[in-house]
């Protein structure tokens, strides 16, 4: 198992120099001269220019710049925002929290529904339960979640008035940000209106969680399904039937918890397509977090916090995708059989 | 002739046994009508603007009062139109990138996984790293590279889809590479390329045709996504995703210019997923999720 985990981790250092050349590509791919871009149409004086350009590092040569980029994120310096000014870091600190927040309701939301879902579907197989929650779920997984957003907050907000359109509290309550976590930071505030706050960082997250989780949760009923039936079809499963253990405890101890190996992978797995998710889900409700920061920042041409933002989210997915192998390694033993 | 036409014929018997499979060939096909006769369906064309008809309602809203079935959009466009003609736009998009990143993941696939050693390591490691990037941010970034545009969104949309067909066709090509057809080319003095191409290949269509059926829907689904970004196609270009996003300011005075595109991007994306999975399970029965 150790030796395993060193091989896995040895692995990543080639996919991590590889990221950092993409995201040092990418400001020196685009066609054009980025100072150019960023100075804008007026920008054509030659100080400001020279400026820019020392500033941004591109007045040295590409191998100095590469090596630069490395030195400055083994120091954990990401740069420097072109638009706000604020090291990007700093900025993604403050985005960050607000991504898992919603992250994390989107995959409970995911798991509690989808899971259930997949079990009912798996025992009446075939039947008309079955048809039904699996085309849900082929309905889910066809979703376009950035209408799907839109359709929830017509309905819900528009028509029935239940829930905010969009951001993360109502405009009336001062939270003091400890933890970043909304949830949690509304129930530190000292005073009265703690629930009232806490109620209302609430409602915001329902829609963008339903929104978010949705394609996740199809896959994870689809998945949970498929893995049921095989783990039904078992000989241990047999014998605990003919051992006359109760139906609930056959399904629940010994299918369920064999089929969650499966489940977990994939869900562990969905962890990129979260963030995919967020980006869009983010963008319509506007959500302050790294989704939304990603594409104003694209939109504004803020090539700093690009090539970081990148890198950050794909060390991110990385490092998720290498504990998920992990687990399942430590779950499975056959799977380390590779080393 | 006779042994030739028995498989083709089985499999065209299992697929029409197959509900999902037909529900879904159903809705392709219609979508695939509409986008090649979008001239004949559509009244009007999609970008001509009727200056005295600006939010109109759909038909059933307004008693028949207007020409307009689905209504029209901000600027006076008719969104029946405009959506008859967004399948064209669609079709294109789909189209353009499966045959990109068929192109680009079978040619990977297949030296990676019949050469193996350096290349397949070289080629997988370069796979993981456009892995590693959520793909909807991996587009944005090659977007940012080339510029919005529809041209460009395809391209990045191509892109993200190449590591996933890489792996299946490279998996597939390592479980062909030991058998007997194979060996037996070999012996007979044929060239690598050669049996890359004609004794191998052939025997992986199968997953093939899948990933490519479901990479319409993918295809599809990501451009629109991108266009609702708005850095996919451009107004006045009828693209379902873009529209969406044009009319995104209106949702509460004319919801039908919000639901009406997303819908048809819904039943596309539904009919190629439906039909796909259909594929999948009669074609390629290892890949079946039981």
């Amino acid at each position: 198992m150790f030796k395993y985990c060193i091989n896995k981790v040895l692995e990543l250092i080639p996919t991590f120099v590889g990221i950092s050349i993409l995201a040092f590509g990418l400001i020196r791919l685009v066609p054009g001269d980025p100072i150019m871009l960023l100075l804008g149409e007026r920008g054509a004086d030659p100080e400001v220019y020279r400026e820019m350009q020392a500033s941004l590092g591109l007045n040295k040569s590409l191998p100095t710049q590469y090596i630069g980029l490395i030195k400055n994120l083994a120091r954990a310096d990401l740069g420097t925002s072109i638009i706000s000014k604020r090291p990007v870091w700093d900025e993604f600190k403050d985005r960050f929290p607000a991504t898992v927040e919603l992250g994390m309701c989107g995959m409970i939301f995911a798991i509690v529904i989808g899971i259930p879902f997949g079990i009912i579907a798996a025992l009446k197989r075939n039947g008309p339960l079955d048809y039904f929650l699996m085309g849900t779920s082929l309905i889910g997984f066809s979703m376009p979640i950035f209408w799907w957003g839109l359709i929830l907050i017509l309905f819900f907000s528009i028509h029935l008035g239940l829930t905010p359109v969009s951001g993360r509290i109502a405009i009336e309550f001062d939270v003091p940000i400890k933890t970043g976590f909304l949830l949690i930071d509304t129930l530190l505030i000292q005073g009265h209106d703690k629930y009232a706050a806490f109620l209302s960082a609430l409602k915001h997250l329902i829609l963008p969680s339903i929104a978010l989780g949705t394609i996740p949760l199809a896959i994870t009923a689809r998945m949970t399904r498929s893995s049921m039936l095989e783990v039904l079809g078992e000989d241990y499963i047999r014998t605990a039937k003919a051992k006359g253990l109760p139906r609930r405890q056959i399904i629940l101890n010994h299918a369920l918890r064999n089929a969650l190996i499966p489940i977990i992978t994939v869900v562990g797995l969905t962890f990129g397509s979260i963030i995919t998710g967020a980006i869009l889900t983010e963008t319509i409700f506007s959500w302050p977090g790294i989704g939304k920061w990603m594409v104003s920042s694209i939109t504004a041409r803020d090539y700093p916090v690009i090539q970081s933002g990148i890198m950050i989210i794909a060390t991110c997915v990385i490092l998720v995708n290498m504990v998920v192998d992990l687990l399942c390694a430590w779950a499975n033993p056959k799977l380390r059989g590779k080393y | 002739m006779e042994e030739d036409s028995s498989p083709v014929k089985k499999f065209i018997k299992d697929i029409a046994a197959n509900k999902g499979a037909m529900i879904g060939f159903i809705f392709v096909a219609l979508f695939f009508i509409l986008a090649i006769f979008a001239p004949f369906f559509a009244p009007f064309d999609p970008t001509t603007l009727h200056t005295d008809a600006l939010r109109l309602p759909p038909l059933w809203a307004l008693e028949g009062k207007s020409g307009h079935l689905l209504g029209t959009d901000d600027v006076g466009r008719d969104i029946f139109s405009r959506l008859i003609y967004g399948a064209r736009v669609s079709l294109g998009v789909g189209l353009a990138v499966v045959s990109l990143s068929l192109t680009a993941g079978t040619l990977f696939g297949l030296l990676s996984g019949f050469y193996g050693g350096l290349v397949d390591k070289f080629i997988m490691r370069t796979m993981d790293i456009l892995m590693a990037l959520p793909s909807i941010l991996l587009s944005i970034v090659v977007v940012a590279i080339l510029g919005p545009g529809l041209n460009n969104a395809v391209i990045a949309v191509a892109i993200v889809a190449i590591p996933g067909l890489t792996r299946v066709v490279r998996a597939s090509v390592m479980n062909e590479k030991h058998k007997q057809y194979v060996m037996a080319a070999k012996i007979f003095g044929r060239g690598d390329l050669g049996i890359m191409f004609k004794e191998i290949l052939p025997n992986c269509a199968a997953p093939l045709i899948v990933q490519g059926t479901l990479g319409f829907s993918e295809g599809i689904l990501n451009a629109a996504a991108l266009g609702f970004l708005g850095l996919g196609a451009q107004p006045p270009t009828p693209e379902w995703g873009t529209m969406l996003s044009d009319s995104r300011s209106f949702i509460e005075s004319s919801p039908w210019m919000v639901t009406l595109p997303g819908l048809c991007i819904l039943i596309v994306v539904l009919g190629f997923n439906l039909f796909g999975d259909g594929l999948r399970d009669t074609l390629d029965p290892r890949l079946k999720k039981i």
